[in-house]
């Protein structure tokens, strides 16, 4: 990949580069960063993992959202140096060898969207509720899918996607 | 964003000792207000010193006082069995606040420590800022204030401290465990912060080659029951307008204490002291509740964006007092 670091370079202290390794959906890589890369910029730009959407840039909309370590976290106010030796899953890293994650084929079963830009961001908080234990009722998933905004509104199938993928029915006749 | 240096740091000692040789370096940990800053372009720090590695991230009860490490995450702190079991009131005002991708970012330090969500003070374009640019006047009072406080300001500067947790802190007499360089020391958060009436430019009493190491909460008596209502103009996922925290113990249909907390009001998270001394030794009835809750506010300043903060505040507090008590009647 034309941005990974070669063999020979190290670390420069005192400069506003960094040599980090990041290791995003169970690969290693290693760039050389401005210091003010953030981990959504080096994702979309370095790696080429456009599946991560910018949005607002700011923490407000949760279109960034990946997980590090597990957790879901906002990859627009999280420098790419601060995520190395965390592991970073992003939409790209979701799906199983056997097709989409069952939260994917959910939103694509209710149509959990409309022009798709919020989408990755919405499945990867998805994702993480479920195994936070949230998606109990549908007042549940509104409240703890509420960092996602989805300014088409979509929200109604959204809902109704996290509900059946966390109830784990419907999947096999699609598989 | 301007260019910095990044410094990973690992001992606690080591941070000060570099905080007080470069008295422009900042203190990075969640990174939600601090890089949000930095790319509005309102903090340059040329040195950023990353402290999320460093081994503060425990949450311990010992005895009846729960110690929470400054690292440690809203969503954390909201998780753990004591807090479920005996603090409420701090778990709802966690879980009311930001989402959940923010909440697991968020250090509990972090958040005593955030800056004020004013629009004007976040966009450098504008010029009118005591709080940015000391005596530069402050474009707030003017402008559209409505996420604006109440208490602890004028003319110079009416910008809120937005934090729900530290509301409910404040309400139980938390304690800020701060490390320097010549050793530790303690300062309840009642008195922690500044407000903006006394100085738009100092929020908070920790200098600069400080940092937070450690929360310690008191446990309220068993017997106390707790809660955090949050006013706001959408149902989830935003600011308050206004908030009330309530510890209460009613023994016998007597209040035996009271601590009370107010959120979306002021420039520091405010301790309503006035509506403790009503409802200690009172019956809990609403007509009380009412009383405790006129005794509030006398202080506000108001700006016409601001005013609806004034009723709106006391009947937060009479609803969570009504919440908290089983008492409506």
């Amino acid at each position: 990949m034309r941005d990974v670091a070669s063999e020979r370079d190290v670390d420069r202290p005192g400069t506003t580069e960094r040599v980090v390794t990041l290791d995003v959906n169970g690969r290693s890589y290693t760039l050389r960063l401005d210091t003010r890369v953030t981990l959504l910029d080096a994702l979309r730009d370095r790696l080429g993992l456009t599946g991560t959407k910018k949005g607002c840039d700011q923490g407000a909309c949760g279109a960034c959202t990946v997980h590090l370590d597990g957790r879901r976290v906002l990859a627009c106010l999280t420098l790419a140096a601060q995520a190395e030796g965390r592991a970073i899953t992003t939409i790209e890293g979701v799906a199983g060898t056997e097709g989409p994650h069952p939260v994917q084929r959910a939103f694509m079963d209710h149509d959990g969207f409309q022009c798709g830009f919020c989408t990755p961001g919405q499945i990867m908080s998805a994702v993480a509720l479920m195994a936070e234990g949230r998606a109990g009722s549908d007042e549940e998933i509104r409240e703890f899918m509420s960092g996602n905004l989805c300014r088409c509104g979509a929200y109604p199938n959204i809902v109704a996607a996290v509900r059946e993928a966390a109830s784990g029915g419907g999947y096999d006749a699609h598989l | 964003m301007r260019t910095f240096e990044y410094v990973r740091a690992t001992d606690t000692q080591e941070v000060v000792r570099m905080l007080a040789e470069d008295p422009s370096a900042s203190c990075l940990a969640g990174g939600t207000t601090q890089l949000d800053l930095m790319k509005d372009g309102v903090l340059e720090p040329p040195t950023l010193i990353d402290i999320t590695r460093l081994p503060l991230h425990g949450i311990e009860r010992r005895g009846e006082s729960l110690h929470v490490g400054a690292l440690a995450t809203m969503e954390e702190l909201a998780a753990d069995s004591t807090v479920a079991e005996r603090l409420p009131v701090v778990r709802e005002a966690l879980l009311l606040g930001a989402s959940v991708q923010l909440r697991n970012m968020a250090t509990i330090g972090g958040n005593l420590l955030q800056r004020t969500r004013c629009r004007y003070f976040r966009d450098p374009a504008v010029l009118e800022c005591n709080k940015r640019a000391p005596g530069t006047g402050c474009a707030a009072v003017q402008g559209a204030a409505r996420m604006h406080a109440v208490l602890g300001v004028n003319e110079n500067c009416i910008a809120l401290h937005a934090s729900d947790l530290a509301v409910a802190l404040v309400a139980l007499d938390a304690v800020v465990h701060i490390q320097g360089l010549s050793g530790r020391r303690t300062v309840p958060l009642t008195e922690f912060y500044v407000t903006a009436d006394e100085s738009p430019e100092r929020e908070n009493v920790l200098e600069h080659a400080e940092l937070i190491t450690e929360v310690e909460i008191p446990l309220p008596p068993p017997s106390a029951r707790s809660g955090y209502l949050k006013v706001r103009d959408r149902v989830s996922y935003e600011f308050a307008l206004t908030s009330a925290a309530v510890v209460l113990v009613v023994e016998d249909g007597t209040i035996r204490q009271a601590r009370v907390g107010l959120g979306g009001v002021g420039s520091k998270p405010w301790r309503a002291y006035e509506a403790e001394h009503v409802l200690t030794g009172a019956p809990a009835t609403s007509a009380t509740f009412q009383d405790a809750s006129e005794a509030t506010m006398r202080d506000a300043w108001t700006v016409p964006g601001t005013a609806f903060k004034v009723p709106l505040a006391r009947r937060t507090l009479v609803r969570e007092l009504q919440t908290v008590s089983g008492v409506t009647a």
